[in-house]
């Protein structure tokens, strides 16, 4: 049996250590963000500006001018702060911030990442996910395990432009944990049920 | 002290002309400046380069002057959500070049600190890459350059006549960096309040870095994604 969203965005909450400072991408990570213990000390961290992210707002407490950074209405926690767009980036950038999590479409053997454009498809922009990967302690990625042609997306060399490169220290897909050692694609942990065949790594 | 303070968004705007070099505070339409952004459309001017994260959003922001054809080239990080601009990008009607968000805001900040340049790991081995400085520190790193414009429009919470300013939440975004990176920086604000009133502490910008101030109005301060508890 793989694993469920909420079950993939357990692992990755079980990673981290307590008092954490953590950055969610949009994409699969929102499901970590929901997952969070209420009672954690984590200090969730929103490229737009904002540390001690808290869940969402009420009626009555909803603000235009506190979102995230995927344009969401949010609420904080106490011990939260505002500041500008160089000092959010210098926390990544600077090497201050614990974890970030992003989705990916493609991770590879030798700690790549691609997961911003397909070529010839419709462009979006990175976005802040180059400064992430390149910036956080450790950098988490959760992604489905098979593309639509049934293929592993972990795989011996990104094909995609790249995000980052040498930056992944672990993915969590809906078949297990693994950490890409430069090399090959260690097995950290593995769904219930599911085999080392199944996988397709490189 | 001369006076900074004008009476609107037209008045502020009376020497900006076309081809000029446009930085547009906020964060998808959190924290933008939208008397500006209306009174541009109204006005008769084109080949704009425009310096902001996102371009407007959803139709909305800077979408109204995109939608113009008044925007010749675009400084942003991301354009999910923004339709128009990737109708845009698609039929090369306009010039894009998508900056890391991070690297955005340091290119944005080292124009206003009098940095010309500067190395950075991120975008390395990416497209972001291509024709640029590679050097190796601790990492290859990418060289980067400061990013200056003609005018900057913000949106601040409150101000004083000297142009101090306090913003609101995650409304600060980018606005700060370009307020002084910009030789023209014209802000308007929710509440334009007596100097002295914004504690010297509390303020987050302070008025230097600007150049002219007006009391906004009729605000929409639009959410793009309301999301409350009950419905998450």
């Amino acid at each position: 049996m793989s694993w469920t969203k909420e079950q993939m965005a357990d692992k990755v909450i079980s990673l981290f250590k307590p008092g954490s400072s953590i950055n969610l991408g949009i994409g699969m990570p929102t499901a970590v963000a929901e997952r969070i213990p209420p009672q954690s000390d984590f200090m969730i961290h929103s490229e737009n500006g904002v540390l001690g992210v808290k869940g969402r707002p009420t009626k009555e407490t909803v603000s235009p001018t506190l979102i995230n950074a995927g344009k969401e209405t949010i609420s904080i926690n106490k011990g939260a702060s505002f500041f500008d767009s160089s000092m959010s980036f210098g926390m990544i950038r600077g090497g201050h911030i614990d974890y970030c999590v992003l989705g990916g479409m493609e991770v590879d053997c030798e700690q790549s990442l691609a997961n911003w454009a397909i070529p010839g498809k419709k462009i979006t922009g990175m976005g802040g996910a180059m400064d992430l990967v390149n910036g956080a302690k450790q950098v988490i990625i959760m992604m489905t395990h098979f593309s639509k042609d049934g293929e592993s997306k972990l795989v011996k060399k990104c094909t995609l432009p790249l995000t980052g490169y040498k930056v992944v220290d672990l993915v969590v897909t809906e078949m297990g944990l693994f950490r890409p050692n430069g090399k090959a694609f260690e097995i950290i942990d593995l769904a219930e049920g599911v085999t080392k065949e199944q996988l397709k790594l490189p | 002290m001369s006076s900074k303070v004008f009476k609107d968004a037209q008045s502020a705007l009376f020497d900006f002309k076309s081809g000029s070099t446009l930085m547009s505070g906020g964060f998808g339409l959190c924290g933008i400046a939208e008397n500006c952004i209306d009174a541009l459309t109204q006005m008769d001017v084109k080949d704009l380069t425009v310096i902001s994260n996102n371009i407007g959003n959803s139709g909305r922001g800077l979408v109204k002057i995109l939608v113009q054809n008044k925007i010749k080239k675009a400084f942003c990080s991301y354009v999910g959500g923004n339709p128009d601009l990737e109708k845009q990008m698609m039929a090369k009607t306009i010039e894009v070049e998508l900056v890391p968000q991070g690297t955005f805001a340091e290119r944005i900040r080292a124009a206003g600190m009098g940095i010309r340049a500067f190395y950075t790991p991120t975008g390395f081995a990416t497209p972001v890459a291509e024709g640029k400085d590679v050097k190796n520190f601790d990492r290859p790193c990418i060289l980067e350059t400061a990013l200056h414009a003609d005018f900057a429009i913000i949106k601040a919470q409150k101000g004083d006549p000297y142009g101090n300013l306090w913003f609101k939440e995650t409304a600060r975004n980018f606005s700060p960096l370009m307020a002084m990176a910009a030789k023209t920086t014209i802000v308007e604000v929710e509440e334009l309040v007596e100097l002295g009133e914004i504690a010297p502490e509390d303020i987050h910008l302070p008025g230097l870095f600007v150049q002219r101030i007006f009391q906004g109005k009729d605000y929409k301060n639009d959410i793009e994604f309301l999301l409350l508890e009950d419905q998450s």
